[in-house]
């Protein structure tokens, strides 16, 4: 009888694998090499055959992989001295063991693809061939970026206090780009920041994985059944997870309550302002206004501004939300798009559709250009 | 088996018989359209044709070396009359006919008034590899 293999409890197990394993001598590269293979083969294996102890035969099979690679490519020596001292499993690894694994994943000496890669791989447990799948590479080239990654950090000590915030940054990504692929990349995301969250008392971890769920909580009423994306303001707020923006929203009441504000907090605010209204007519603008402005001061980033501008539009009318948008340079990536719609709520539709045609032409990917498209149509249409 | 590309234009091809922008039809019209082009993929992955398709942005820039130690020079955006590819397919397929056959299918997306666009695509063999046997 064959039974699927619980991947999230596989994944879930793989920091602490690796961290036995190094704690055992092996260092970075070849314990996550190790491990990457245990993981591999538990996916094949597990299926007809699946243990009592998961975690054990992880460690098992991950610490043969590792002898194996060492008898392979090292001395005899080195080979026997670790054959005989073949430790027990430890202990249950201490959360520092998966903190300190985040803050190499996500080292500043690594570009953010890189980090991205490797977090995914030796945080993630997800095997070379799910990421190529998840970022549309071939597996060859993600096997390289990976590997590239390990000798980029291969120098550095475990034990230095990483930057939150780099670590953070990564997660973000990881969230904010990926929906194909077998593997749901923002459901790992959050999955990734939920343990980060368990291993760090730090309120912009908590800030983000609150920011993640509000809009993971929106995910299936965003597409249509025909794939077009469905803007915030229509979509059907009855197939909102209400469940998740509960937890958001709880989660991120206890970070600012700490009263240390920063710029994913914030995000996270303007998200529950958004998931706390009923219908979108009863958005409270204001709040969020305001709340932009917060992050005005915290990021100073032209996105944040053109965001802003938005906001200012519904709460103080289409002409202020234009005044707010002529600040900025209109070189702006949306920046066409958010003066097509004020320009619409303004009620100059003839500009608007223009500037929506326009805006869809300089769109960043195809589902959005086939929106703009769309909204140049249906006002063309009248 | 041989690999053709399939090449769309925003501009360089001759204008198609339907030839009206995507923003002048219905919303249901360009639904119809992006439903076609799905389905057209679908049906090559499963006939075991497909290899990959990419869509490109409108935007683009020239590009060249500027000599040792100096930054690449850029050259853009693109003229208005430069010949501008919108996307592409690879396909693979056993023959010139198939590949031509497949070509005229996807030229047959519907668009204004759900008629077909009848849009020029360009067809181009890759080279393949030299073959075992030769003589």
């Amino acid at each position: 009888m064959t039974t699927e293999v619980d991947e999230t409890l596989l994944r879930s197990l793989t920091p602490g694998v690796l961290g036995i394993l190094r704690r055992r001598g092996a260092d970075f590269a070849a314990a996550e090499d190790a491990v990457q293979e245990a993981l591999i083969e538990a996916l094949r294996a597990w299926p007809a055959d699946p243990p009592r102890d998961p975690r054990g035969w992880l460690v098992t099979v991950s610490w043969r992989k590792f002898l194996d690679a060492t008898r392979a490519d090292t001395a005899r020596r080195r080979r026997e001295d670790l054959v005989d001292e073949e430790p027990e499993p430890g202990p249950a690894p201490a959360a520092d063991d998966t903190l300190q694994l985040y803050f190499l994943c996500a080292h500043p000496s690594l570009t953010p693809a890189s980090a991205v890669a490797l977090t995914l791989r030796a945080v993630g447990g997800l095997t070379t061939r799910q990421i190529a799948q998840a970022y549309l590479v071939p597996e060859a080239t993600m096997a390289q970026r990976i590997s590239r990654a390990k000798r980029t950090v291969s120098g550095v000590r475990l034990d230095q206090a990483g930057d939150v915030a780099t670590v953070l940054r990564v997660l973000y990504l990881v969230f904010n780009e990926g929906y194909s692929g077998d593997v749901d990349l923002a459901a790992e995301a959050i999955r990734l920041t939920r343990q980060l969250a368990a291993a760090i008392d730090h309120p912009e971890v908590a800030g983000l994985l609150a920011l993640m769920l509000l809009h993971h909580a929106r995910h299936a009423a965003r597409t249509a059944p025909d794939g077009s994306l469905v803007p915030l303001a229509e979509q059907d707020r009855g197939r909102w997870d209400t469940e998740a923006i509960a937890e958001g929203v709880e989660i991120l009441q206890a970070a600012l309550a700490r009263d240390r504000l920063g710029e994913f907090q914030a995000q996270a605010a303007i998200a529950a302002l958004h998931a706390d209204a009923p219908t979108a007519g009863e958005t409270d603008w204001v709040q969020i206004v305001e709340w932009y402005d917060e992050l005005a001061k915290l990021t100073d980033s032209p996105v944040v501004r053109l965001n802003r501008a938005v906001a200012v539009g519904e709460a103080d009318g289409p002409r202020a939300g234009l005044a707010a948008l002529a600040a900025l340079d209109d070189g702006l990536p949306r920046h066409t798009a958010v003066a097509a719609y004020l320009h619409e709520r303004d009620g100059d539709l003839d500009k608007a559709a223009r500037l929506y045609a326009e805006a869809a032409r300089k769109a960043p990917n195809l589902a959005e250009r086939d929106h703009l498209t769309r909204q140049a149509a249906r006002l063309n249409a009248r | 088996m041989a690999k053709y590309l399939l090449l769309k234009h925003y501009r360089g091809a001759p204008a198609a018989v339907n030839d009206v922008p995507m923003e002048q039809w219905t919303t249901d019209e360009i639904s119809a359209h992006i439903q076609y082009m799905r389905d057209f993929a679908t049906r090559l992955e499963e006939s075991g044709e497909f290899v990959s398709e990419q869509a490109l942005s409108s935007e683009g820039t020239f590009v060249r070396y500027d000599g040792e130690g100096r930054p690449p020079v850029t050259d853009g955006p693109f003229a208005e009359t430069k010949d501008l590819i919108a996307g592409w397919m690879l396909i693979d397929v056993d023959s010139y006919e198939r590949a031509v056959e497949l070509a005229g299918e996807l030229s047959a997306a519907p668009g204004k008034d759900g008629k077909p666009i009848h849009e020029w695509l360009e067809l181009r063999p890759c080279y393949g590899v030299p073959n075992t046997i030769t003589e």
